[in-house]
């Protein structure tokens, strides 16, 4: 019994590294997306636009599967091209992880998007003014301004992300949700209860993840909010 | 690339079941949630600590923990548990976990009321306060107000918030493919991949049926609030 709880809670470290591996890439496609989508290039806000329409469009899954299963196949027919003979598997953690950064990737991009035309243009402006370059007004005044107005949709993006890495227990992945799946079934003649009680077991773990994570976030609200009245009534 | 296996007979008749499965399940939960939600965002809001806590722990945990850990402990924790699996014959209540379907009905329908409801209560919170009043001076008991004033436009008010809601429960049932037994649209694209080895064709069918299913919801969501939402509707210059 309690190496079955061990494991999950060992499993619970890779759903987290899961997590934040693909929040990492998520945050990094969500700033290119944004910028695409503002940019003053027609091919680029199509590009954009045609990203984050089409993966919010889909369900996870269904992306997860295409990916995992479909850059498989794409990945070797590649490498045949090229002259390489030998089959390459791909590791099931990379295609987790940069399965689901790139679908909440494109949820990023529109929280960032909606962050940036949220702040005043007068002050990147006033940063062109004094001669910075374009990428020094992105870092130096754009981004900074943005945390405050992209928290309360990233937070939100974060609860969904984490949720969404139960999914990769259906490539293969040994995270809490496959390692509950097989402790259920193999746990069975040791209590009647066993079913049950890992899930439950799981579930209370992932509530505890996104119990810490609303505080961390709230916290990290408020330190960006410093220098902000909001309206009192 | 080779499209022609999806458009043979036996994998489009696949494909058609699946959108049916897909849609029923989206139907019968989405229905049951709104309905269920409507006593419980009421709930949620009242003063009385021992109505509204017992509901705000209901939408925290299952808001809390992932939707595939909701259809497994409902699947493979209660519905395979010895006592359940043994009197499920005789017990009526027990009898619906023999199905697969009910299963995942059920998980999704516990799942999406817990969204519609901190929806709803969110909405029902921001009722302009006037309109209370003014209810109130026309000498509306609780349960009026209620039901003249507050519930019509704050059911109004959340239609925007759950058209998200109704498209995230749309991507939501492709979880049902995780039960066997049931095929739903990414149950089907699952099946023709392992028939016939090819993932693009079956996974890009299924994720244009998604997306089609996706933007006609938008569109329907879309004629819904110029409908009754149209006095919140910006005025055109």
């Amino acid at each position: 019994m309690e190496e079955y709880i061990v494991n999950i809670l060992k499993g619970s470290v890779l759903t987290m590294e899961v997590a934040l591996g693909s929040l990492a890439v998520a945050v990094v496609l969500g700033l290119l997306g944004a910028t695409a989508k503002l940019a003053q290039s027609k091919p680029l806000n199509w590009l954009a636009g045609i990203y984050s329409t089409v993966i919010r469009g889909i369900p996870d899954l269904v992306l997860m599967l295409l990916i995992f299963y479909g850059g498989q196949i794409l990945l070797n027919k590649g490498l045949e091209l090229v002259g390489y003979e030998e089959y390459i598997e791909i590791n099931p953690f990379l295609a987790g992880v940069l399965t689901i950064g790139f679908i909440y990737g494109a949820y990023m991009t529109e929280t960032f998007r909606g962050a940036i035309m949220a702040i005043p243009k007068g002050q990147m402006e006033a940063g062109y003014a004094f001669g910075m370059s374009k990428s020094r007004v992105f870092f130096h005044i754009t981004v900074p301004q943005m945390i405050r107005l992209a928290l309360p949709s990233f937070t939100n993006n974060w609860l969904v992300l984490i949720k969404a890495t139960a999914l990769v227990s259906i490539l293969g992945l040994p995270d809490m949700t496959m390692l509950a799946k097989q402790a259920a079934s193999a746990a069975r003649d040791v209590t009647p209860l066993a079913p049950m009680l890992f899930f439950l077991f799981t579930g209370a773990i992932y509530l505890a993840i996104t119990t810490v994570s609303l505080i961390v976030l709230k916290q990290l609200d408020k330190r960006y909010s410093m220098g902000v009245r909001r309206g009192e009534f | 690339m080779q499209f022609e296996v999806i458009f043979e007979p036996a994998t489009l008749k696949l494909f058609g079941q699946g959108i049916l499965v897909s849609l029923k399940l989206l139907f019968i939960s989405v229905t049951i949630g709104a309905v269920l939600s409507i006593p419980m965002a009421i709930m949620r809001v009242s003063r009385n600590k021992w109505l509204s806590t017992p509901v705000w722990l209901y939408t925290y945990v299952m808001r809390g923990t992932p939707m595939l850990i909701q259809v497994y402990l409902i699947y493979y924790g209660v519905a395979q548990l010895e006592f359940v699996q043994s009197n499920w014959d005789t017990v009526p209540l027990l009898m619906p976990f023999k199905d697969a379907l009910f299963c995942c009905v059920l998980a999704f329908t516990l799942n999406t009321c817990a969204y519609t409801t901190e929806m709803l209560a969110g909405a029902i919170r921001d009722t302009n306060h006037g309109e209370i009043e003014a209810a109130r001076a026309m000498g509306m008991s609780r349960r009026q107000l209620m039901w003249r004033i507050v519930l019509p436009s704050a059911l109004r008010r959340t239609l925007p918030a759950y058209s998200n809601e109704v498209i995230m429960m749309l991507h939501g049932t492709s979880l049902a493919s995780t039960v066997p037994a049931l095929m739903d649209i990414t149950g089907a694209a699952r099946s023709v991949y392992s028939d016939f080895y090819l993932p693009f064709e079956a996974f890009i069918t299924a994720g244009a049926i998604y997306l089609v299913l996706t933007f006609t919801l938008v569109w329907g969501f879309k004629l819904a609030e110029r409908r009754w939402l149209a006095y919140l509707q910006p005025r055109k210059a």
